[in-house]
């Protein structure tokens, strides 16, 4: 049986559990069926063109994990950002671990997506938000049919959330191939703040494929900041499908640091719905051996005087293959809109490749749209002068790729992730620097 | 110090330097003029260990050690410096990071521990004082934005910072105003021992008045044509090449 078929039987099993007077039934079933029509996307399809997800369907996947799997916190202590006060919403296997995690409901809601599909005091904020945000498309569907644990994020109106949320999903390895569907809803309401880092770790060398859900919805004038970090083993492979609604005012930023998984795809799309937005994208993208990894974002930009800015940077080394693909729409309506987008790669090896492709569809006619994309190799005459100072190779290419995806880092805005980052990028590129860039 | 023996030097099979012989000793200032493309930056290049550049003949001594297998930072960390013509911009890595992490990699080779913090501070502001190099300056992108005459500077400031046996400079004079000239001379001047050697290359008389050459030697095609002392430097800004050249083809 193929991994189609299997994952739509497993849904009439799944399904049978559900409460039928869920508001959700209705939703569940359409999304299903989407999936079931639509299947895995393919090469055929102009948006996965250059990923082909066929080296990763090929596993026989647990689409539900047979046992409760517990993990202690000195295991696992390393993948969290543990040097800050923070909320951790934590999942093993895809099942909330309750030891794990220390979730709030003091004024602020942040805690799990099951409790929020299931008690009625969510009721109205599932119906007005749940899959609101979410394309249609086959991927998506396929979560939403299945959706069920994930993190639910409430932020009510102006309050200022100091901590950090943490939401990480872990995989312990207990099944021999396992795939997950996490599901986060976050809602922001008008003037709150709130900051939260995401994070998928598989533990063992045995095969994940995450297919994640998030929505955002960022309400008048409020701020999120999100930071993806990914750096799973070369096993795990994660579909991203990250959803943003902006109300007027609000700022949005998503940063995404790719260095590790074997395929990543990061679909990451941005709605507009108000006036004076401000969306950012940003990445940073480092890979080898043969991880892929693809950035496929949008914005939509669809009232007047609002802003985007994507910047992602890429290093590509060994047989690594990466793909940008940026949609940037700007509606007729979307008058002195301000849209930035810059992709810039470097390739390492020869084997290493690149597929980049801006994608602008612009209909107003009083708008500001930039876009540039670069591909090249490091400098040589800046090795050479490095070298000639007494840096060694190795170093003077790490310092120069340092640089490099700098600018990107700059707009992190909590300290500690930034130090993390810096470390990542530090032990990636095989140096230790002695500074902060 | 340095003693080169009939190097050969070609780029992608263009022969460009064509059997060069020097030989400067500890406390030696040499001066190197010479038509454009005469292969002087070449020589620099291949002196301070550009791969780009083969080495066809010949060989390359420094106190007796043949380098020519040695990589470029191997050579900065033995004391060779190159003082570039057009210094490279490096976007997001600042003066004082990038100075700080050529002293210490040079360290590690040594053997020695990272400088102390404090003391690399002291080191950093004695040279910019010396260099007369504002502070703010040194927080900036290496070069990134740079006037050609803050460029050369800072080129002197990170070889202050790096005290070479051997400093090269290649046409640190260009871009430069008088006053700056003179900061910068004053401050190669001030590094100046009986230990070290230092080469400028260069195109005008203004700077040798400053820093004082022993010998003065003139490249043509690749090949050093004529050597004297100081007073050559004064003959050739009178009175161009044309005469050299010709004496070269008679
Ligand atoms: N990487 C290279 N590829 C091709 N040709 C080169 C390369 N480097 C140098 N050359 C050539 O070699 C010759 C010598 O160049 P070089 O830069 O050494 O001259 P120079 O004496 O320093 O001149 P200038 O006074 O203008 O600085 C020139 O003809 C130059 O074009
Ligand atoms: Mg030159």
């Amino acid at each position: 049986m193929d991994l189609k078929d299997k994952i739509v039987s497993s849904y009439l099993a799944f399904e049978d559990h559900l409460d039928d007077n869920s508001p959700l039934h209705d939703i569940r079933n359409q999304a299903i069926k989407t999936f079931e029509e639509k299947g895995f996307p393919t090469k055929k399809e102009e948006a996965w063109k250059y990923t082909s997800l066929k080296s990763i369907l090929n596993q026989d996947y647990s689409v539900f994990p047979k046992q409760e799997n517990a993990l202690e916190y000195r295991d696992v202590k390393k993948y969290f950002i543990h040097d800050i006060d923070s909320y951790k919403i934590v999942f093993v296997d895809g099942r909330y671990s309750s030891h794990l995690s220390q979730t709030t409901h003091d004024g602020i809601d942040v805690c799990l997506m099951s409790s929020a599909l299931s008690k009625p005091k969510y009721r109205i904020v599932i119906e007005n938000y749940f899959n609101k945000a979410a394309t249609k498309d086959s991927l998506s569907s396929l979560n939403t049919a299945f959706a069920g644990e994930g993190a639910y994020i409430h932020i009510r109106k102006n309050k200022l959330v100091e901590k950090p949320i943490q939401i990480l999903h872990f995989c312990s390895g207990n099944e021999s191939a396992l795939m997950l569907q996490p599901r986060n809803l976050i809602v922001v309401d008008e003037n709150a703040h709130v900051q939260i880092i995401e994070r998928h770790q598989s533990l063992t060398d045995n095969p994940v494929l995450t297919n994640s859900v998030t929505e955002i919805f960022a309400n008048k004038r409020a701020i999120v900041d999100y930071y993806k970090v990914q750096n799973d083993r070369e096993t795990a492979s994660l579909i991203d499908n990250t959803f943003i609604s902006q109300k007027q005012e609000s700022h949005c930023s998503v940063h995404t640091f790719s260095f590790g998984g074997k395929l990543t795809r990061n679909n990451l799309n941005f709605f507009q719905k108000g006036e004076r937005i401000d969306s950012t994208l940003k990445g940073v993208t480092i890979i080898g051996n043969k991880q892929h990894v693809d950035h496929n974002t949008l914005v939509h930009h669809i009232e007047p005087n609002c802003e985007s800015h994507q910047d992602y940077k890429g290093i590509f080394g060994d047989n690594a293959t990466g793909v940008f693909n940026g949609k940037v729409v700007v509606e007729k309506e979307a008058q002195k809109a301000n849209a930035f987008q810059a992709n810039n790669n470097i390739l390492i090896s020869d084997k290493a490749s690149i597929n980049t492709k801006p994608q602008l569809e612009i209909f107003a006619d009083d708008v500001k749209c930039s876009h540039g994309c670069t591909i090249g190799q490091l400098d040589e005459s800046a090795m050479f002068y490095m070298r000639s100072r007494g840096i060694p190779e190795k170093e003077a290419k790490a310092l120069l790729m340092y640089a490099f995806s700098n600018n990107v880092l700059s707009s992190v805005k909590i300290p500690e992730i930034k130090q993390r980052i810096t470390k990542i990028i530090a032990n990636k590129l095989g140096v230790n620097i002695g500074f902060d860039l | 110090m340095l003693k080169i023996n009939n190097l050969h030097a070609s780029v992608e099979d263009k022969s460009i330097l064509r059997g060069i012989n020097l030989e400067v000793k500890p406390g030696e200032v040499h001066a190197i003029m010479g038509p454009n493309g005469s292969g002087k930056s070449t020589l620099a290049s291949v002196i301070a260990g550009k791969e780009e550049y083969e080495v066809d003949k010949g060989e390359i001594l420094l106190e007796g050690e043949n380098i020519d297998e040695l990589a470029a930072e191997e050579r900065a960390h033995k004391g060779i410096f190159l003082s570039f013509q057009y210094p490279v911009e490096i976007p997001g890595v600042s003066v004082t990071n990038f100075i700080k992490t050529a002293i210490n990699e040079t360290r590690k080779a040594k053997g020695l521990e990272d400088m102390p913090a404090n003391e690399m501070l002291k080191l950093i502001r004695e040279k910019s004082e010396l260099l007369e190099i504002d502070r703010k300056f040194l927080s900036r992108s290496l070069n990134e934005g740079f006037s050609g005459g803050e460029k050369k500077r800072n080129e002197i400031f990170q070889m202050a910072m790096l005290e070479p046996k051997l400093a090269i400079l290649d046409e640190t004079d260009s871009g430069l105003d008088i006053d700056a000239l003179r900061i910068v001379a004053n401050g190669v001047n001030k590094l100046k021992s009986k230990d070290n050697a230092v080469i400028v290359i260069t195109h005008y008389q203004r700077l040798l008045d400053y820093i004082v050459p022993d010998f003065v030697h003139v490249l043509h095609n690749g090949r050093i044509v004529k050597s004297g002392p100081k007073e050559l430097a004064h003959e050739l800004e009178e009175k161009g090449y044309d005469w050299i050249k010709e004496e070269v083809n008679a």
